[in-house]
């Protein structure tokens, strides 16, 4: 496996590092780019916006509502210091400014459920977002490619068959399902602790080498249960592209000169059939914070797609936002970032 | 004379395809000798480039060689049979772009299109020599300068889409001769170029033959091109061999109707204003289709034609 993966980095040319090309030939499209994503930002923001003022009632009349229920009475002064209190008795286009305003300096504005800074409850999650998200990414390619190559090299045999009827049943299984079954497994073989990322011992405990391990127990299970929905995928999409170049004379010629057959395949066709994979990295960004929310749903992830998802179900307007605001700005990042990879790795490719 | 580099004998490929069995090629007998250049003509589906990919052991499934042997004499070691070895056999891998390379018809797509110049041309060299990767660059930026490459330092980290067609083709060929090979097959190396470029390309290969001494075969479709380039002939039609001679031989007094044809249907021959001849009408009722085998005449060129029908002054 590492040589495999050497021999796929020592592809990429020597000297020519990601910072190296962004830094030489691209500042000034960089800047442009960064320039251009501000109308496509506001406009969207402006829509967000509108949409979440769609739905009838705020937060001050699901507190009010909740107050009352419990038989607690407001005075009709107090419900207008409610509403002073969140801007919610300015115009609407103040409101949004206010809002927007904040998130050109850093400040996702006020949770009301939680009552805590949005930023606050965001970077909490952010890190375990992230490690979840990536090492489910990493083992979709530990997995992917190689039984892509494989699939590709022996086409139509039992094994390319094999994986195939594995990879399409991966793909029309639901995550959950699978979350459901890798949790009771879990449970019943190994007695680990079904959900979350900790022991519940460990939940709230300072960070030790054990806290380390029990986390390594629990993050196998959404690893795994959200690699493999890409997995297939993935599989079958480098299949196809290196079915596509294996016979491009490209390789006969490289072939003919004498290259040996593992490095034929993993130099040529592979590089160039990586190369749809390399522009899609930049897309990874948004799903890797939001993550799958129904996965992390049943397995009690803390990762920003729950926190989304409660935050619409309890109409916590500046959580749903500014989470959704986040997800759009990273979009266009991991748009350029994509664009930028793609001609890092693919020389006919200029920045223009 | 020196034994030929090359024999092959009885050799025949078939394809699989979906309407049954193609034998692209049936019984196919000829030699390469050592450090000259055999002509390969034959029209578009002869089996030309099948009888090429053949010596390099090139033939992917669906195609196989089912028959005859490629026996190949290195000068420095031990004779094989290239068509009996097994795929992952070091003597082939040595082979192919060690002892014997292959330059390719089209250059615009022959090359990987995401990898540098110096870094495929100096791959050929990496692939058959222990030497360092600076080594062996140092060589690949000597042999383009060598095929006519100017500006080496600079071009040599630029990509094939920057490079014109011809040029593309002479960093093919530089890759091909980097390790010296003994034998350099050119198949229809200038067909996909402008006339121009054509005449250049022709050049170097006939200039670089001279220098290097190595033994060429080189595959056209085009009669004029074996007048400039071959010392030998060898005449393909439908995955056979009709005959084999000088150029002298082949082109001033071709004995098998085929090859009259092909040479009446070239243009120039014929005067200005004239309809060029088909083959067909040339052949006449002849008959090419029946594999005959291959008859050794008395000036020493074989053709594959009945006793009968051998002109009498050439009758072995
Ligand atoms: N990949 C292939 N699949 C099926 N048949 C093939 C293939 N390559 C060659 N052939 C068969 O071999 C014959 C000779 O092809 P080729 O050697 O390429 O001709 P040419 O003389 O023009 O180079 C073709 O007419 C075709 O029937
Ligand atoms: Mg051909």
């Amino acid at each position: 496996m590492t040589s495999v993966l050497s021999a796929v980095l020592r592809a990429a040319e020597p000297g020519r590092s990601l910072l190296d090309a962004v830094r030489r030939l691209a500042r000034p499209y960089v800047v442009r780019r960064i320039f251009g994503m501000i109308p496509t930002v506001v406009f969207i923001s402006i829509i967000i916006f509108v949409v979440i003022q769609l739905p009838p009632g705020d937060i001050v009349t699901s507190t009010l509502d909740r107050l009352q229920s419990s038989g607690v009475e407001v005075s009709a002064e107090q419900v207008q210091n409610l509403r002073a209190q969140f801007n919610l008795d300015k115009p609407m286009h103040m409101q949004y400014l206010h809002w927007a305003g904040g998130f050109v300096v850093g400040d996702m504005g006020y949770s009301y459920r939680y009552s805590r800074p949005v930023n606050e409850l965001v970077w909490e999650r952010l890190g375990y977002t992230l490690l979840i998200a990536v090492s489910a990414v990493f083992f979709t390619w530990i997995v992917a490619v190689p039984i892509g190559i494989f699939s590709a090299i022996r086409q139509y045999s039992i094994g390319d068959y094999t994986f195939t009827v594995i990879g399409l049943i991966g793909i029309a299984t639901p995550h959950f399902l699978l979350a459901l079954l890798f949790m009771y497994a879990a449970y019943e073989w190994f007695g680990i602790s079904i959900g979350g990322l900790f022991s519940p011992e460990y939940r709230e405990a300072p960070w030790t080498l054990a806290k380390v391990w029990d986390l390594c127990q629990h993050i196998w299970i959404p690893m795994v249960v959200l690699g493999l929905g890409g997995t297939a995928a993935t599989m079958r999409v480098l299949r196809a592209n290196l079915l596509d170049e294996l016979n491009k004379p490209y390789v006969v010629t490289a072939r003919a000169k004498g290259v040996r057959p593992v490095k034929l395949v993993l130099k040529y066709p592979l590089r160039i059939a990586l190369n749809p994979f390399a522009s899609t990295v930049g897309l990874l960004l948004p799903t890797l914070i939001a993550g799958d929310v129904i996965v992390s749903r049943v397995l009690n992830l803390p990762t920003l797609g729950q926190l989304l998802l409660d935050a619409l179900l309890t109409q916590d307007m500046f959580l749903a936002g500014s989470i959704v605001m986040l997800q759009v700005i990273l979009i266009q990042f991991g748009l350029l970032l994509s664009d930028l990879v793609l001609a890092w790795i693919d020389p006919r490719i200029r920045y223009e | 004379m020196t034994a030929p580099v090359l024999e092959i004998r009885d050799l025949a490929v078939e394809f699989k395809t979906d309407t049954g069995l193609t034998r692209a090629l049936r019984n196919v007998n000829f030699d390469v000798p050592r450090g000259e250049v055999t002509a390969i003509v034959g029209e578009s589906g002869s089996g030309k480039s099948v009888t090429a990919n053949c010596i390099m052991r090139l033939i992917q499934p669906p195609g196989r060689i089912t028959g005859g042997s490629i026996r190949f004499a290195p000068t420095a070691s031990q004779a094989f049979d290239i068509a009996a070895l097994e795929d992952k056999d070091e003597r082939l891998l040595d082979l192919r772009g060690g002892h014997i390379s292959m330059v390719f018809q089209e250059p615009m797509t022959a090359l990987s299109p995401v990898h540098n110049i110096g870094g495929q041309v100096a791959e050929a060299i990496l692939c058959h020599r222990e030497v360092s990767k600076e080594q062996a660059w140092a060589e690949a930026a000597q042999m383009l300068a060598h095929v006519g490459i100017g500006d080496i330092e600079r071009r040599m980290t630029m990509y094939p889409f920057e490079f014109s067609g011809g040029m593309r083709q002479r960093v093919v060929i530089a890759m091909a001769l980097v390790c010296n090979p003994e034998v350099l097959i050119c198949d229809e190396p200038t067909t996909a170029l402008d006339v121009t470029i054509q005449a250049e390309i022709l050049t170097l290969i006939r200039n670089l033959q001279d220098e290097l001494k190595n033994s060429v075969i080189f595959i056209t479709h085009d009669l004029g091109v074996v007048a400039q380039i071959a010392d030998h002939v060898v005449v393909m039609y439908q995955g056979r061999v009709l005959e084999i001679g000088t150029v002298r031989q082949v082109l001033k007094q071709p004995v098998h109707p085929y090859t009259k044809g092909l040479l009446k249907a070239i243009p120039g021959v014929v005067d200005p204003g004239e309809r060029l001849a088909t083959i067909a009408s040339v052949v006449g009722d002849a008959d090419i289709t029946t594999p005959f085998p291959l008859i050794k005449l008395s000036d020493g060129r074989q053709v594959s034609l009945p006793r009968g029908h051998v002109p009498a002054e050439l009758k072995p």
